[in-house]
C-alpha cells in the first residue's frame, strides 16, 4: 500500500524537511496564491499557454521565426519571454528547492503503479510519456486551458468553461486509468 | 504602490519568480509531483488531488469574488465557452493526464525533482503544443465555432448568483471531505 495514500493525512508542520504537507494546507496556499496573484499582477495562474509558446519557440529555432510568426496560432500567442516563462522556470526552482529539503530527488524512470501493472519496460514508459504529454497538451490548448488555467484557476472564478473541463476530463481520465491499471504483470 | 503591477516590468518579472517559487514548493509538498498520487486520483486509491483542487477552488473562489466586490481587482480572467472545444479538449485531456501522469504544471515540478519520465514527456508536451498549432486553422474553422458561447460564468448562464454558488461551492466540498475522510477509515469501500 502506497504510504503517501490519502488514507493518512500528516499533520499541520510546514516545515521545508517534511516531504509531505496537509493537503488541505496546501490546496489553501494555492488558493491565497490565487489572491495576491489578481491583486498584484491581476492575472491568474497558468501553464499551458506558456509551454505552447515554448513549443513556437522550439519550431523556431528548425523551421525559421517566419514560420512561427506566419502561423495563425502563435501568431496570437507569440513566443516571448516574460511574465509566465519566470513563472514557469521558477515553478521547478520551487519544486526542487522543495524536493532537495524534503529528500525527494529522484531520477525515477518507471514510477511504482506503472511498473505494477505495465512492467519495469523504460522504453515502454518513456513512449507513453511522450505520448501522454502530446496528448494533454493537444487536449489542454483545444480546451483553452489546463489543471492550472482551467480546473484552478477558472473554476474559482465560476467560469462555465472550467467547470465543463473539470467533470470531463476527471471521466476520461479514470476510464483512460481503467485501461492502463486493469492486469497486474508478473514484471 | 499601484496595482495591478504590470506583468511586463522587472518587478512584474521579480514578482512571477517568487509566485513561481511558491507555486513549486506547493506542488511538490501537496505530492502532486509524483506520478502516482496523481493516477491514483483517477483509481480512487488516493484523493489528495481532489482535496487540493477542491480547498483552493473555495478558498480562491471567496476571496477573488470579495475582492471584486470590494472593487480591488478588476475583472475576471476566464477563458471563451466553446461547447466542441471545451468539451473535446478536456476529454483528450483527461486521456493525456493519466497516460503521462502529469499535467503541464505538475509536469514542470517533477521535472524538477529529478523525474526522467516527466522529462520524456515533456518534450511530448512540446510536440503537442506544435501539433495543435499546425492543425489551429482547420480547428478554430471546424471545431471552435460549434456551441460558442463566449466568456460567461455560472451564475450568467443559470438564475443562481455569484454568491450563492460559493455557498454550494464551499458546503459541498466540505461534505466531499467529510465523506472521504470518513471512508479513509474503510479503505476498502473506495
Amino acid at each position: 500500500m502506497n504510504k503517501d495514500s490519502q488514507f493518512s493525512n500528516p499533520g499541520l508542520s510546514l516545515s521545508m524537511k517534511e516531504k509531505r504537507w496537509n493537503p488541505y494546507l496546501v490546496g489553501a496556499g494555492i488558493g491565497i496564491l490565487s489572491w495576491f496573484a489578481f491583486l498584484i499582477v491581476n492575472k491568474p495562474i497558468g501553464m499551458s499557454t506558456e509551454i505552447s509558446k515554448f513549443s513556437g519557440w522550439v519550431t523556431g529555432i528548425f523551421a525559421g521565426s517566419e514560420f512561427v510568426s506566419d502561423n495563425a496560432y502563435w501568431s496570437s500567442k507569440a513566443p516571448a519571454f516574460g511574465y509566465s516563462t519566470v513563472f514557469l522556470l521558477f515553478t521547478a526552482v520551487g519544486a526542487f528547492l522543495s524536493a532537495k529539503l524534503g529528500k525527494d530527488i529522484s531520477f525515477e524512470k518507471v514510477p511504482e503503479v506503472w511498473a505494477t501493472y505495465q512492467g519495469n519496460g523504460v522504453m515502454k514508459r518513456m513512449i507513453s510519456s511522450f505520448l501522454g504529454g502530446a496528448i494533454l497538451l493537444f487536449g489542454a490548448r483545444l480546451a483553452g486551458g489546463c489543471t492550472s488555467g482551467h480546473g484552478i484557476s477558472g473554476t474559482m472564478q465560476l467560469a462555465l468553461s472550467s467547470w465543463i473541463f473539470f467533470p470531463v476530463m476527471f471521466i476520461t481520465g479514470i476510464i483512460t486509468a481503467r485501461i492502463l491499471f486493469r492486469k497486474k504483470t508478473n514484471a | 504602490m499601484d496595482l495591478p503591477i504590470s506583468t511586463s516590468s522587472t518587478t512584474g518579472l521579480i514578482i512571477a519568480a517568487v509566485f513561481g517559487t511558491i507555486f513549486g514548493i506547493l506542488l511538490n509538498k501537496g505530492r502532486v509531483t509524483d506520478y502516482n498520487v496523481i493516477v491514483n486520483l483517477f483509481r480512487f486509491k488516493d484523493l489528495t488531488v481532489l482535496k487540493i483542487m477542491l480547498t483552493a477552488i473555495v478558498i480562491g473562489g471567496i476571496g477573488v469574488f470579495a475582492m471584486k466586490e470590494f472593487g480591488w481587482i478588476e475583472g475576471y480572467h476566464i477563458k471563451d465557452t466553446n461547447l466542441a472545444g471545451i468539451i473535446l479538449g478536456s476529454g483528450i485531456f483527461g486521456v493525456g493526464m493519466a497516460l503521462y501522469g502529469y499535467c503541464p504544471g505538475t509536469a514542470v515540478a517533477a521535472i524538477a525533482t529529478g523525474r526522467i519520465h516527466a522529462m520524456v514527456g515533456f518534450l511530448g508536451m512540446l510536440f503537442g503544443g506544435i501539433v495543435y498549432a499546425l492543425s489551429y486553422g482547420w480547428i478554430k474553422a471546424n471545431l471552435l465555432n460549434i456551441g460558442q458561447l463566449g466568456k460567461v460564468r455560472l451564475d450568467e448562464v443559470t438564475p443562481i448568483p455569484a454568491l450563492v454558488w460559493l455557498i454550494i461551492l464551499t458546503v459541498g466540498s466540505i461534505g466531499i471531505f467529510r465523506f472521504i475522510e470518513r471512508k479513509a477509515v474503510k479503505p476498502d469501500l473506495i
